[in-house]
């Protein structure tokens, strides 16, 4: 009943197949929801509903006068990846983010991969986010970005791309954590059948990547503190799940001073030194010495510190540079750079508005592109050709003129889709998934990721902030494999 | 005691979310009780619901925005109204604020407890209807108990556990004495009526405030004033009791500050034990014939001084500290 006239409208669908077959990988759950009874799927998804609520794990909206805090909907059917598809995913993100940090430290010191030519001068110089404070910084071990995000999509043509990178302050792993817990009460059967990748051990990985960067001289247990923003933090839920499953302090700014380069939280008992911060605060608000002098959420001397090598920050601040979508469109080149390597997984095609022909191109495809804004996130600054008005066309063509280095344009993707819980039937709705890449000693991948998916029939855009909604991922795991964060898969003795 | 630092942020948060679950348990309980009286002894509104404004310490405020202590009106400041910052509503949201920013503290289990009532407070919002009055002021007690149940079953007993107990047992040795201030005031000038079932009746409610009525009858019997000043000053036992409350206050500073039981080396610690220490050999009779009323009221003062000296010593000296720094800095 629930997919009785299930239609995948000519969309790349994860769990059916062109002819409408269900894919192997999605046999054993789209049979058990075919034997549940009427309505019990419905009955799971409102009692899924109602412990999110009862337990507040809720995102606060913006500019929201009604309430500032809602749950991140969230629907019970999951996306499957296959083993061996994510096996190359993988391998992919791994090449990438390795190109991607070589770049940032590169991009900090010698500029190497410009005076080689292989980027133009002018595209850092005119990057809102590149960081003139940041010139010489050598974080621990050369990491620069401990905590990865990047936003992959399936096209049509079945192949997964990048779409970007989110290299900065990443948010909505809790949320595949949580989502794996509702789905474990839910369908303990499925998961028995077929060897689901878990993903619980990711806060493990997370507190060891955080204890690896710690300063030279710090005690043989280094201390790791969490920094938020505070309680009206959009995150603020995810801030305090990670602190709270790490067991260390979450912090505020107002909670740490800096003396002599040496960051200090203040206790009950005095001043205590701090080692490792995990900062879910952004640059820009970091420290009024560096960055805005009105930020009221920093430290004072906080860079400072990290400059002078006595506390580590995750992520290294400067990395921004690198999620610019004009920098975007380098990274295979970066790939080919530093590594000699031929890129694993592909870009999206992107028109670089700055580039005259590119440009002119753009303006006469308005209806058939997606334009972005270099610098921003969320789904702001965005405009999807073939769903936009006339005057919104004209809108962004305006502005593009105006600044043509602000906008990037794409292909518009015809993402895929899976079937998602609307009213009492199952449709196809479009997702895209973030994987979570931490880089420590080496680098580790959460299996799976936070499937995002647009809740609203035919919309594309899968952000929280725009009525999207998320979905558990399942990483099927291959032969004798069972184990979590990107682990050897090779000695596989767990049955 | 554990090693681990505590942020004096984070300890401040902790103290005043038990503060508020305990005040909203308090205030929980007097409604439930005052509407039981109500059935056996109707009486002129003025002595009926007026007492618990009293008892608040909000009758100031009370008077100005409602007027006449009305049943209605009593309920609805003391339980619903949100601009009144300690009515239930208001304290299961401060609570629930505190709460939320110390997440990482405290255990998921008292996380979802507090956020549980929360939510239902906010759902109910105004007045429920009068047959389910009684129900809904036992849910919200309920949920307080469970929440403490939770609290100390499901954290472990560290540092900030006990500035939550220092919170809890401060605000009911407060609540004990301003309970017993009001009614014996109250009660004792109708002297006619002494020895009288009315009379009775009043004292057990004021024990069954407290919820201390048949732990009063264990140890003495037949209800006398003096006795329940006793019982709900001096008693070493009973949870409830300002004694009990202060020693038990005085064990969670001292496992704060990591000085032994006996000895000072703060000044809240001083204090505390000083407290302590009088009620330890205190009369009940020397009390009443000094007169009840200015000994709570000394008595209230002495914990005031506590809860500040305390607050200066352990959260906001870290508050300065920032401070100065801050303005070295610019």
């Amino acid at each position: 009943m629930l997919l009785s006239d299930y239609d995948t409208q000519g969309f790349y669908d994860e769990m059916f197949d062109p002819s409408g077959q269900a894919r192997q990988e999605a046999k054993l759950l789209l049979d058990t929801i075919s034997n549940l009874e009427d309505g019990q799927l419905q009955r799971f998804q409102r009692a899924a509903e109602r412990r999110l609520v009862q337990l507040g794990i809720t995102f606060n909206v913006y500019g929201d006068a009604g309430g500032t805090e809602r749950i991140f909907p969230f629907d019970l059917i999951p996306r499957i990846v296959r083993a061996e598809e994510w096996e190359r995913i993988e391998r992919g993100l791994k090449q990438r983010i390795r190109a991607l940090n070589q770049f940032i430290d590169d991009i900090y010191h010698d500029q190497k991969i410009i005076k080689d030519k292989v980027i133009p001068e002018e595209v850092i110089r005119s990057a809102v986010f590149y960081r003139p404070q940041c010139v010489g910084l050598n974080p621990p071990r050369g990491v620069w970005c401990h905590i990865t995000g990047t936003d992959l999509v399936r096209h049509g043509d079945g192949q997964i791309y990048v779409l970007e990178d989110n290299l900065r302050v990443p948010s909505g792993v809790s949320y595949v954590l949580e989502n794996r817990d509702l789905m474990k009460r839910t369908f303990p059967q499925v998961f028995e059948g077929l060897r689901v990748r878990p993903v619980d051990d990711y806060t493990s990985t997370l507190l060891e990547t955080l204890e690896a960067m710690a300063p030279q001289g710090s005690t043989n247990k280094p201390v790791v503190v969490l920094l938020t923003p505070g309680i009206y933090n959009s995150a603020y839920f995810e801030h305090s799940f990670l602190a709270q499953k790490m067991g260390i302090p979450l912090v505020e700014g107002r909670d740490l001073v800096v003396e002599n380069e040496v960051v200090w939280m203040l206790t009950t008992k005095g001043r205590f030194k701090v080692d490792v911060i995990y900062r879910r605060i952004d640059d820009d608000f970091l420290d009024p010495l560096e960055f805005r002098p009105d930020s009221l959420l920093g430290v004072p001397g906080l860079v400072q510190a990290f400059r002078a090598g006595k506390v580590a920050l995750a992520n290294a601040p400067g990395n921004g540079v690198a999620d610019d979508k004009v920098v975007y469109a380098y990274v295979h080149d970066m790939i080919r750079y530093y590594q000699g390597e031929d890129p694993i997984l592909p870009n999206v095609p992107t028109y670089l508005c700055w580039r005259d022909a590119d440009r002119q191109h753009v303006l006469s495809n308005l209806d058939k592109l997606v334009v972005k804004a270099a610098n921003e996130a969320g789904g702001y600054g965005m405009l999807i050709g073939p769903h936009a008005t006339a005057a919104q066309r004209e809108e962004f063509s305006a502005k593009i003129q105006a600044h043509p280095r602000n906008y990037i344009a794409q292909p518009t993707l015809a993402l895929s889709r899976v079937p998602t819980l609307i009213g009492d039937k199952l449709e196809g709705r479009h997702v895209d998934l973030r994987p979570y890449i931490l880089y420590g000693e080496e680098i580790r991948i959460l299996p799976g990721g936070l499937t995002r998916v647009a809740l609203r029939k035919n919309s594309l855009v899968v952000n929280s902030s725009q009525g999207g909604g998320s979905k558990d991922t399942w990483v099927l795991a291959g032969d004798g494999v069972l184990t979590g964060n990107g682990a050897p898969s090779t000695d596989g003795a767990v049955s | 005691m554990s090693t681990h630092p505590l942020l004096s942020r984070v300890a401040d948060a902790v103290y005043w979310m038990a503060r508020y679950i305990e005040r909203a348990e308090n205030v929980a309980r007097y409604i439930g009780v005052n509407l039981n009286l109500q059935l056996d002894l109707p009486l002129d509104p003025a002595h009926q619901w007026q007492p618990l404004i009293d008892t608040s310490g909000d009758t100031e405020a009370f008077q100005k925005r409602y007027g006449e202590a009305t049943q209605a009106r009593v309920i609805e400041f003391l339980a619903y109204d949100v601009e009144n910052p300690n009515s239930i509503t208001s304290c299961l949201r401060s609570a629930r604020e505190n709460a939320r920013s110390v997440r990482e503290t405290i255990s998921s289990e008292m996380w979802a407890q507090v956020n549980q009532m929360y939510l239902q407070i906010q759902s109910q919002r105004s007045m429920p209807e009068p047959e389910r009055l009684l129900d809904a002021f036992r849910e919200i007690r309920l949920g307080c108990h469970l929440f403490q149940g939770v609290t100390d079953s499901t954290m472990t007993h560290n540092e900030p556990w006990h500035f939550l107990r220092l919170g809890r047992k401060l605000e009911r040795a407060d609540k004990t004495s301003r309970i017993l201030d009001v009614k014996y005031f109250m009660l004792l000038p109708s002297a006619k009526d002494v020895g009288t079932p009315y009379d009775d009746i009043h004292w057990a409610a004021v024990l069954k405030s407290v919820s201390g009525f048949e732990m009063y009858r264990k140890k003495y019997g037949r209800i006398t004033p003096r006795d329940v000043v006793d019982f709900l000053v001096m008693d070493r036992d009973f949870p409830r009791a300002v004694h009990y409350c202060i020693g038990s206050a005085n064990e969670s500073l001292h496992a704060i500050s990591g000085t032994a039981i006996g000895y000072y080396q703060y000044r809240s610690e001083q204090l505390m034990g000083q407290l302590r220490a009088e009620l330890d050999y205190a009369s009940t009779d020397a009390v009443i014939a000094g007169g009840l009323h200015e000994y709570l009221d000394a008595l209230q003062r002495k914990m005031n001084l506590i809860d500040i000296t305390m607050r200066e010593e352990f959260i906001a000296r870290a508050t300065e500290l920032r401070q100065s720094q801050r303005q070295s800095q610019s």
